[in-house]
């Protein structure tokens, strides 16, 4: 369960971020993400999952969160 | 050879690669890779920020030279103590160069180098007593020190000193701020690591010193210069842009930079990174905590310095955007004037360039604003972020190696040729003795500064005193000289 950063950058796009690993990865699909909440199943460009509890209201970026791997 | 080909720069990696035992060879194969713009992510094709192979030369440092080198040495009112064996401290005392104002051993310290000596019984016994007492005599040594940074040597890791609970004990009792900093060498594979522990002691010890204290006046236009290290005062000549500019510097980082100028920083409205590398990690935060948003800027050579001027001047308002408009043209006569004088003689000239973790791409701007082309670059302790920024700025099929070691650097010197190598110290005089104009560019070769527009001159005055210098014509001992050889000599 590592605690990873999502950040946007300046297209927009938000970035995951694991600093232990120094992962750097662009965020593909997130399962919830709409006005009251976020998280969910997350892909990201590198076809990699993972999971978060989705959170309500939604985060503002950035921020730090834990997140499970998608096959945990 | 003028260009190589896709295929010939790959042939001449397999070619190189073939001294290698079996092992050796599938290693570093994924540290050498073909320059091809057409790739999003460097990771298809390059690895970096693993382990060196044992038995190979690398040029890398460790996590202590990481942390009191590069980003803790710097920063001028701080004793940076080397908490260990005298060496680590001794060898690596003052030779990086960053510059700064103020009296050595009154109210500054860069350049001293104040270390804990550990004999033998101090690692039997354990050193925290010695840490203590140090701290005290420091302190009354230098009562205007602001505060002391303790940096652990590879012994303090291995012994399991608690250097934490002497700094907190001592900085309560002399009020200033004592961090201890756990960048022992064996931690990770390069000083990269050590840069990581060093931005993450500035988080814990340094950044919320003064939440909550309003007392600061700010101004809209703040600003931070984060990851300069003033090599040679190219902080200085960066820092007249941004003033001449309407912007406000409140910090540097670290570079001629002090202890206050860092707890202030979470003030600023923007924080400007120069070298990614050893210092993202802290604006990751400050952008977390403080919503202080960060940008990557670039002050080599006229082309990037302009592209950054108004990257950074898009931050704010009209005013400010007019006057980045205005400090690029006040200086484009004098930058016209270096380029119409250098480049005729620096035109079509080929490097190659082994250096840190920035340089590697950030100058690759400068050099091609004199007409020059860099056809192989490297970095020591990149990752992959870094080759991601690297590979648009390089052209197609040119070599990229990752943490290269003595051998290959050579054999790729021997086949590409090029007029004229950056890279550190302890590749100068292989290459020189070689007949190779070399540059030493970690610290400017004693020059600098080579930011900004002041510095782009000393950098173009450099490269063509280097590279067009009378003495590479004077390789050949003269009783070795064919008779054509001499007659070219004469010509020319």
């Amino acid at each position: 369960m590592p605690n990873v950063m999502i950040r946007k950058n300046d297209a927009g796009d938000l970035l995951f971020y694991v600093a232990k690993k120094d992962m750097e990865e662009t965020i593909a699909t997130v399962e919830f993400d709409t006005a009251d909440t976020w998280g969910g199943a997350v892909t990201l460009t590198d076809d990699s999952s993972w999971y978060i509890d989705p959170i309500s209201p939604p985060p503002t970026f950035p921020t730090t969160l834990r997140f499970k791997r998608g096959n945990e | 050879m003028t260009t190589m080909t896709h295929d010939e720069t790959q042939a001449l990696i397999q070619e190189v690669l073939e001294a290698y035992p079996e092992k050796a060879k599938k290693d570093r194969a994924k540290h050498l890779a073909v320059n091809d713009q057409s790739l999003e992510q460097s990771k298809k094709c390059i690895i970096s920020n693993r382990k060196s192979l044992p038995g190979v030369m690398t040029v890398r440092g460790c996590a202590y030279a990481g942390s009191k080198g590069v980003v803790w040495g710097p920063i001028k009112d701080m004793i940076h103590l080397s908490h260990g064996p005298v060496g680590c401290g001794q060898y690596s005392r003052a030779g990086r160069r960053n510059y700064y104002v103020g009296h050595t051993g009154v109210n500054t310290f860069g350049t001293m180098n104040f270390t804990s000596d550990f004999q033998e019984k101090d690692i039997v016994f354990g050193g925290d007593k010695k840490l203590a007492k140090l701290i005290d005599e420091m302190n009354q040594l230098f009562p205007l020190a602001k505060g002391i940074s303790v940096q652990s040597e590879c012994p303090i890791g291995l012994i399991g000193d608690d250097i934490e609970a002497v700094s907190k004990k001592k900085g309560k009792e002399l009020d200033k701020p004592i961090v201890p900093v756990r960048c022992e060498g064996f931690r990770g594979v390069s000083q990269s690591l050590g840069h990581h522990i060093a931005n993450d002691a500035i988080r814990d010890w340094v950044i919320g010193n003064r939440d909550g204290d309003e007392t600061f006046a700010t101004t809209p236009y703040d600003v931070a210069v984060i990851g300069d290290y003033n090599i040679g005062g190219d902080a200085w000549a960066s820092r007249i842009l941004l003033e001449e500019m309407g912007l406000r510097v409140v910090a540097q980082w670290s570079g001629d930079g002090t202890l206050a100028e860092m707890e202030l920083t979470p003030k600023v409205r923007l924080n400007l990174i120069h070298c990614y590398r050893s210092m993202n990690y802290i604006s990751r935060h400050m952008e977390e905590k403080y919503g202080i948003p960060w940008m990557e800027y670039n002050f080599f050579g006229p082309t990037k310095i302009a592209e950054s001027l108004r990257k950074i001047a898009a931050f704010f308002d009209e005013t400010i955007q007019a006057n980045a408009e205005k400090v690029i043209a006040k200086y484009e006569a004098e930058y016209q004037a270096i380029i119409a004088k250098y480049r005729p003689r620096l035109e079509g000239k080929r490097v190659m360039l082994y250096v840190g973790g920035l340089r590697p791409r950030h100058v690759i701007g400068a050099y091609e604003d004199l007409g020059m082309e860099v056809v192989g670059t490297g970095y020591e302790f990149a990752h992959n972020d870094d080759y991601d920024r690297t590979i648009k700025e390089m052209g197609n099929a040119t070599l990229l190696y990752d943490d290269v070691t003595g051998y290959e650097f050579e054999e790729f010197v021997k086949k590409i040729k090029p007029d004229l190598i950056g890279s550190g110290i302890k590749e100068k005089y292989i290459f020189q003795k070689m007949g190779v104009p070399f540059r030493q560019m970690h610290s400017w070769d004693y020059s600098g500064p080579y930011h900004g527009y002041d510095g782009f001159a000393i950098f173009a005055r450099d490269m063509d005193m280097t590279i067009n210098n009378p003495c590479w014509k004077s390789m050949q001992a003269p009783w070795l000289k064919t008779a054509d050889a001499e007659s070219q000599t004469l010509a020319a």
